[in-house]
């Protein structure tokens, strides 16, 4: 045999990437998007509040969400995985028996909270302060000024670094599995991986990598286009085609005026 | 427009760290009346304006409102009864007119949404831009903005109106526009304070100008005083290069 065909089959070889394939469909892939998507969610929530804390006036506010983004930030995410998902277990028991998934969801949506609450934070402090200021200026409180005039203005101008944010979740969530996870609960590289181990040959692992690039590539190309719109403005439409609420993501001046 | 009130401010001091803004600082504004605040940049004109609704906290002195002291009132309920329109309009991008317009009177006067949609409306047509109610801001000219942004504050039925420099930002063709809004409403009984550099509207809107610099008044009186016959050297000097 020579070695150029050798090395095809340990990657290509369908016969194993047929037989890994309905479990990467039925179980990984569910497992991948439901650890990926739930963290995000929790981590959204958390770094909202860390983004608010972290531009507050009030040092004991601000104090411990710089400390905890430096920390969740500055750690190697399988340690902080494995810390969290370990250390916790115990705890983990009590609460919901011996399943160390709700706990990998944990980690992740600790982990993402530090960098997405960077990311809410420098799109909360790209808004203009008069805005803050005409808001104060009409009776609102500061709370609801941020709600509802700061923060969603705030939130369309970092939606691309949020998908990104949402693409490294996807790839991070690879790393729950050595928390030892239930047939059940294996995301999409514990199943290739598993299927690597049982035959000795690699193409399920590389079927379990297509997956991935088939979640994260048209991600990125998602944000690309977010992007895009951010900076040229939607296409022009007639004012009065406007809906009352819906999400328009131009930039505040973008078409003139506000000069 | 009949709810307006009396405005006093009363030896207002204010200092960022060492920078004192303003020293001390006396204006009095009758009801109905509209007084004109004018001066060189940085010499407090907008930092004055905004101790009024307590945007900016004085560091001394007293506002009275109808001769009551605001100090002490919850700074979001004073902001109610003060409506303010800014050099640079700021409405909020991410909305429709209508709902720059709506989002206080359902949010803090909580008005259902009929209503607020209803009071909006009769106010952007008071301004002239009823046909723009579903645009954006970006979509409007800045005059068309800034009379929005007008018709925002009236919206919420102020007892007094706060100017700074509303027409500072604004290309010249589009001043005339909402200069005479502006001098509508103080004909209407409005208790205003105007921070401006158009002399023209001054002369013939205010009932009283009062001239700052170095955050303090120099000088105060009816229009014609000020304009005719100044008795500051500062004043005849800051008159001699805007004239």
């Amino acid at each position: 045999m020579d070695p150029l065909r050798t090395l095809w089959e340990t990657f290509f070889d369908w016969e194993s990437m047929r037989e890994a394939l309905p479990e990467m469909i039925t179980v990984g892939l569910p497992n991948t998007l439901i650890l990926a998507v739930t963290a995000a969610l929790f981590g959204s929530a958390l770094g909202i509040l860390l983004a608010v804390a972290g531009i507050s006036r009030t040092r004991w506010l601000r104090w411990p969400a710089r400390v905890y983004t430096d920390v969740f930030r500055g750690l190697p995410a399988a340690a902080t995985i494995l810390l969290i998902g370990v250390g916790l277990a115990p705890l983990g028991m009590q609460v919901w028996g011996p399943n160390p998934y709700p706990l990998g969801i944990l980690a992740l949506s600790l982990i993402a909270a530090a960098y997405i609450g960077e990311i809410f934070r420098s799109g909360i402090q790209s808004v203009e302060a008069t805005q803050l200021e005409a808001a104060r200026a009409l009776g609102f409180s500061w709370g609801e000024a941020m709600r509802v005039v700061i923060i969603p203005q705030g939130i369309r101008r970092i939606l691309p670094a949020w998908v990104n944010q949402l693409i490294a979740l996807i790839k991070d969530s690879s790393l729950v599995y050595f928390l030892g996870l239930l047939a059940s609960q294996r995301e999409l590289f514990r199943i290739g991986q598993d299927y690597a181990a049982n035959t000795g040959n690699q193409s399920a692992l590389l079927l379990a990598g297509l997956f991935y690039l088939a979640l994260t590539v048209p991600l990125t190309h998602v944000v690309n286009w977010i992007d895009r719109r951010l900076r040229h403005g939607r296409p022009a439409t007639g004012p009065a085609g406007d809906e009352p609420d819906d999400l328009d993501l131009a930039l505040p001046g973008a078409a003139g005026g506000n000069r | 427009m009949n709810t307006s009130v009396s405005l006093s401010l009363r030896d207002v001091h204010l200092a960022f760290g060492r920078n004192q803004v303003l020293r001390g600082v006396d204006l009095d504004v009758a009801r109905g009346a509209t007084a004109c605040v004018i001066g060189p940049s940085g010499s407090g004109k907008s930092t004055l304006l905004r101790t009024v609704n307590r945007l900016l906290e004085p560091d001394r002195g007293d506002v009275l409102l109808d001769g009551r002291s605001v100090l002490r009132d919850d700074p979001d309920a004073l902001r109610q009864r003060v409506g303010m329109v800014f050099q640079q309009f700021n409405l909020f991008p991410h909305m429709s007119v209508l709902r720059n317009i709506t989002l206080a009177l359902r949010r803090i006067r909580k008005l259902g949404e009929d209503e607020a949609v209803a009071v909006a409306r009769t106010h952007l047509d008071r301004v002239g831009l009823a046909a723009k109610a579903d645009a954006r801001p970006a979509h409007l000219s800045g005059g068309q903005q800034q009379r929005v942004a007008i018709a925002r504050a009236l919206a919420m039925q102020p007892q007094v109106m706060l100017f700074d420099e509303a027409t500072s930002a604004l290309d010249p063709e589009l001043v005339k526009g909402v200069l005479a809004l502006m001098a509508d409403l103080s004909a209407q009984g409005m208790t205003m304070v105007v921070v401006t550099h158009e002399m023209g509207f001054a002369r013939e809107v205010a009932d009283t100008v009062a001239f700052m610099d170095a955050g303090v008044v120099l000088e105060a009186g009816e229009p014609a005083a000020v304009f005719e016959a100044a008795q500051h050297p500062r004043l005849r000097r800051f008159l001699s290069q805007v004239l």
